[in-house]
């Protein structure tokens, strides 16, 4: 593994009594595709939410391209991109106002928003649509969109928090390419995920139960170590009421 | 700047594509001016009335005549018993009821003197004041005509009486309309900026838009900045279209600065438009934000000195109103348009604004957090 741009040490995050991510100690190395895999509710979010900087985490260690997550949150934004598990495009903007938008807070000059924007919305296949509301466009697009906008100022790290939720299995297809491509660049990509078939594109992956990391490894180490032939299988193994205790 | 200037056009373009919002903004308020001005008022006009003579004499004739001419009341039925009267009363028939006795004519012409009774509605106290305002103004004139008439004034030498002659100033018809006008253009931009500034970053709290701006380094200033200034600019353009319609509709004088005017406003869209900040930055949703914003604005308008007078408050609902922007607002514009005040004459109040305004922006911009505790 080359140099870890994310790198966690015993984080934690409690809410009142209730502990949503803990001591959680994991690392993930520079264009490496990363899956962060849970059942609903085990912390994943929470998680994802104190490495982007929007929440503060209750206890530990973190660092998100060599920024601390305590103090420096200002400086880690200014190197990652985020996709929240909502859309979270503007739906009464145009693909090319939110492009406009994005672009202009993160700072980019016109002239590069400009040729971003057209060659952003001529990759999408989405210049015949780049005036409508992107209300009036499939998610499957808009997702897309989104995934692009993230990566609008070419970020080091980009944040996807189950970015292909309810979309079909063919845009979910174009999507891991559009993954891949930027790990190709040297992206590093932290992706949650539902679909095990997913879980199989990463690198490595690793599994939340009940706020800590259950497991972590390779796709195919991980299947070897517990003896499974799908991802289902483990996942399932994992995650049943009581099975996380016994790792 | 430049961050500054792209959430500008961002915010511009989602006001004007929400078509909810736009007739919120530039419709409502003005339909609003234009009937609240009309019907807040506090004249007492063609009180129904009801006369029981039992004298019916000419002396008895003339004094109820006086009240039917005056133009304030307007005779409704005549009673004959007091029981009579008090159901004329209960059923809201009159608000009045003028009793002369038996003996009324005789009892002035040879004693000078004779007793009236008027009973009035006193549900609303308000009213009652007026009314009986009213009724002393046309016996106190009875008074007059009829004194150099009865046995034992000297004739042709009326009595020696200090007459007061009141005139009002600043106002001098007592116009209610140019007392009401400037004091409700305050309540409308006041209504437009609570709300609109009240719903916004709740709004995108709900739509899960904000963790989407709080991940990109945007400044906190810059993020407040672009969110208020939008308002801010719709605000004092209201402000200019309820001014031209002040002027040109209800021709409510206009003494002082316009410029005096502005900068107030200016200076108080900051109070108005930071307090909907907070209320936005406090809330999960635009329900929440919506109630507590008109819990603010219902308490702000009625202790603003606007419908009822301050003077005529408790003492201590008199010291709460001194936190109130609105009144502070409603007061200066009041002074400004009717009475010509310049800006030493409206230091203090203008004073307590700007103290307002910084502490208001100071708590809303502490309170938006872009990390989470």
């Amino acid at each position: 593994m080359s140099e870890p741009v994310i790198h966690t040490e015993q984080l934690t995050r409690k809410f009142g009594e209730f502990t949503a991510v803990d001591a959680i100690s994991f690392s993930v190395g520079e264009g490496e595709v990363f899956g962060f895999l849970g059942a609903n509710g085990a912390g994943k979010t929470t998680a994802m939410k104190m490495l982007t900087g929007l929440l503060l985490p209750t206890s530990g260690k973190a660092a998100v391209a060599g920024f601390d997550v305590f103090t420096e949150t200002e400086s880690i934004k200014k190197n990652i991109g985020y996709m929240s598990q909502r859309f979270s495009l503007y739906d009464d903007l145009t693909a090319r106002e939110n492009i406009r938008f994005f672009g202009g807070i993160y700072g980019l000059s016109s002239a590069s928003i400009q040729e971003k924007s057209k060659a952003l919305l001529s990759s999408l296949d989405l210049l015949p649509v780049a005036d409508s509301r992107l209300s009036d466009l499939p998610l499957g697009w808009k997702q897309k969109l989104a995934f692009s906008v993230a990566l609008l100022h070419e970020p080091k790290i980009v944040f996807l928090d189950e970015p292909t939720g309810g979309v079909d299995p063919m845009t979910r297809r174009r999507f891991w390419d559009m993954i891949y491509e930027a790990a190709d660049r040297g992206v590093t990509v932290f992706v949650t995920t539902h679909y095990m078939d997913e879980a199989e594109y990463c690198d490595r992956v690793s599994i939340m139960v009940n706020g800590r990391i259950a497991a972590l490894d390779t796709p195919t180490a991980m299947k070897d170590s517990f003896g499974v032939t799908t991802m289902d299988e483990l996942f399932i193994r994992l995650v049943r009421p009581g099975a996380g205790e016994g790792i | 700047m430049r961050v500054i200037g792209f959430l500008l056009q961002k915010e511009f373009l989602q006001i004007f594509r929400n078509k909810g919002m736009l007739p919120i903004i530039f419709i409502m308020p003005f339909i609003q001016l234009v009937i609240l001005s009309n019907a807040a008022t506090f004249d007492v006009r063609n009180v129904p009335f009801n006369l029981q003579d039992l004298d019916r004499t000419s002396l008895s004739e003339r004094l109820s005549e006086q009240f039917t001419g005056s133009g304030y009341f307007q005779l409704t039925g005549e009673s004959s018993t007091s029981p009579q009267a008090l159901d004329v009363l209960v059923g809201r028939n009159a608000d009045l009821v003028l009793v002369i006795p038996e003996g009324f004519e005789k009892e002035l012409m040879r004693g000078g003197s004779a007793q009236v009774q008027l009973i009035i509605n006193a549900e609303d106290g308000f009213s009652a004041g007026v009314i009986q305002g009213y009724t002393n103004d046309i016996i106190t004139a009875f008074n007059r005509d009829l004194i150099p008439q009865l046995p034992g004034s000297a004739v042709g030498a009326p009595r020696q009486t200090i007459s007061v002659r009141s005139s009002a100033w600043y106002n001098p018809e007592l116009v209610y309309i140019d007392y009401m006008v400037p004091g409700i253009l305050v309540v409308l931009v006041t209504l437009v900026g609570l709300f609109l500034s009240g719903m916004n970053v709740v709004r995108e709290k709900e739509i899960g838009t904000i963790d989407q701006i709080n991940v990109t380094p945007m400044k906190r200033y810059q993020f407040i900045t672009g969110k208020l200034l939008p308002f801010w600019i719709i605000g004092l353009g209201e402000l200019t279209l309820g001014l031209i319609i002040a002027r040109f509709a209800f021709h409510v004088p206009m003494l002082g600065s316009y410029w005096l005017i502005y900068l107030v406003a200016g200076i108080y869209m900051l109070v108005v438009l930071g307090m909907g900040l907070l209320i936005s930055t406090l809330t999960e949703s635009q329900q929440q934000a919506m109630f507590i914003a008109w819990f603010f604005m219902v308490i702000f308008t009625l202790m603003s000195g606007l419908f009822t007078a301050i003077e005529s408050m408790p003492h201590w609902a008199q010291n709460m109103t001194m936190a109130n922007p609105v009144r502070h607002f409603v007061d200066i514009m009041r002074r400004v348009m009717l009475k010509g005040s310049g800006i030493r004459e409206i230091a203090t109040p203008l004073a307590i604004l700007t103290a307002d305004a910084g502490l208001m922006l100071t708590l809303a911009v502490n309170r938006y957090r872009k990390v989470s505790d």
